[in-house]
């Protein structure tokens, strides 16, 4: 368990007092960052589902689950300092 | 119901970490203290709720390290509450928790942030560390250590002058007070007076010439609001991305309100923000301290306004 997972907490730090629209607002911000790292993200039922190019999906509860998620998906973690990321925002 | 304020005192082995305690626990205002200690019989103090613990870390599936569980301190926490309740140790407080010298402070404090029973009666106040004068930081449990303190003691100043051990204590971590002391002797209120939690002092660009595998600390100041939502991501990204290499984040963020939202985060355990009535000064701007390695400001700073901008 990782307190940036939230499990233990009732809530994740970065989703206190956030609702449906802060969570769209923010799937579309996510969506633009894992997209440069070949992923999709879609926020759905207040969850956010990340996919790979090959079919394969998965369902996070917050944030820090959509980066974990992000990391299986495409075998390493990806870092918000990699220059050609921080070129493309 | 007032959650008890629990006091971290951490520090290397030997650097006066008992003292420390022995002689906070000798003042009036320390009374009703519970304190939970990796040795008894050092502190010799009879007023105060001693109880020993031995370190047993709880690593639950999926974890990383710094953020397991102590399950040995979750245990003497929520008996100590049982015991109080039941009438069986004198009513306390506030819990003063010794580490070990080799301990990292981070599954301590998000022992204390992330356990159901222990965070609705405990709340977490200070983090204080010790730090000898004779030795200074040593090794990577040292630099843990002070980088996650809120309140930094450098000690046995009688022995050896404390100036560098001070200098190279205020560069490592811009976010903590730093004290000189000698024989332990430290006034309660500097523990429990809750006057430290907006404590961001600078905008210093520190240790420029640091190499990027070095422990430093690293200053970015923002002008105008911040989009929280955006900075949720980039912050989240980044612990996952690189929690090991960051110590402690801690700022103060301008997020459109009155008052600034605190931020606080022990290597990857974030407390929860907490939204300030109002700012500590007269500069209004969003600052953030990094204490990692593995960075350089230029990138972490470019990287954050990407995102936030």
């Amino acid at each position: 368990m990782c307190a940036l997972c939230g499990v233990l907490r009732n809530e994740h730090w970065a989703d206190e007092g956030a609702g449906r629209r802060a969570r769209v607002i923010r799937a579309a911000l996510l969506e633009r960052v894992v997209a440069h790292f070949g992923l999709g993200l879609r926020e759905w039922a207040g969850q956010y589902v990340v996919s790979d190019g090959k079919g394969r999906t998965e369902v996070a509860g917050d944030l820090a689950s959509v980066w974990m998620s992000a990391e299986r998906l495409l075998g390493r973690p990806l870092d918000p300092l990699d220059p050609r990321l921080v070129d493309a925002l | 119901m007032s959650r008890t304020p629990v006091a971290l005192v951490t520090g290397y082995l030997g650097s006066g970490k008992t003292t420390l305690i022995r002689h906070l626990l000798e003042h009036p205002a320390m009374g009703e203290t519970a304190v939970i200690v990796n040795e008894l019989g050092e502190i010799g103090i009879d007023h105060a709720i001693l109880r020993r613990v031995d370190e047993r870390t709880v690593l639950l599936a999926s974890g990383c390290l710094c953020c397991t569980l102590r399950g040995d301190l979750v245990d003497e926490l929520r008996d100590l509450v049982d015991r109080r309740d039941a009438g069986e140790v004198p009513p306390f407080r506030r819990v003063v928790v010794e580490t070990t010298g080799l301990a990292d402070p981070a599954p301590i404090v998000n022992t204390l942030l992330a356990e159901p029973l222990v965070r609705h009666q405990y709340a977490l106040e200070t983090i204080v560390a010790t730090l000898d004068a004779q030795h200074g930081l040593r090794g990577p449990e040292s630099l843990r250590q002070a980088a996650a303190a809120d309140l930094l003691l450098v000690t046995k100043v009688d022995l050896a002058d404390g100036s560098s051990v001070e200098a190279d204590a205020r560069a490592l971590n811009p976010v903590a007070e730093v004290v000189q002391i000698v024989g332990g002797e430290l006034h309660p209120d500097r523990l429990f007076s809750g006057a430290r939690a907006a404590c961001v002092h600078s905008t210093r660009a520190l240790s420029a010439h640091a190499h990027d595998d070095e422990v430093r600390s690293v200053s970015v100041a923002l002008e105008g609001p911040v989009d929280w939502l955006a900075f949720g991501v980039w912050l989240t990204m980044l612990l996952h991305a690189r929690g090991p290499e960051i110590l402690r984040v801690k700022g103060l963020l301008d997020v459109g309100g009155e008052g600034p939202l605190l931020l606080n985060a022990v290597q990857h355990v974030v407390h929860p923000p907490e939204h300030l009535a109002a700012w500590p000064d007269g500069d209004r701007r969003s600052r953030l301290v990094f204490i990692g390695s593995g960075f350089t400001p230029e990138a972490l700073e470019r990287s954050l306004r990407a995102f936030v901008a």
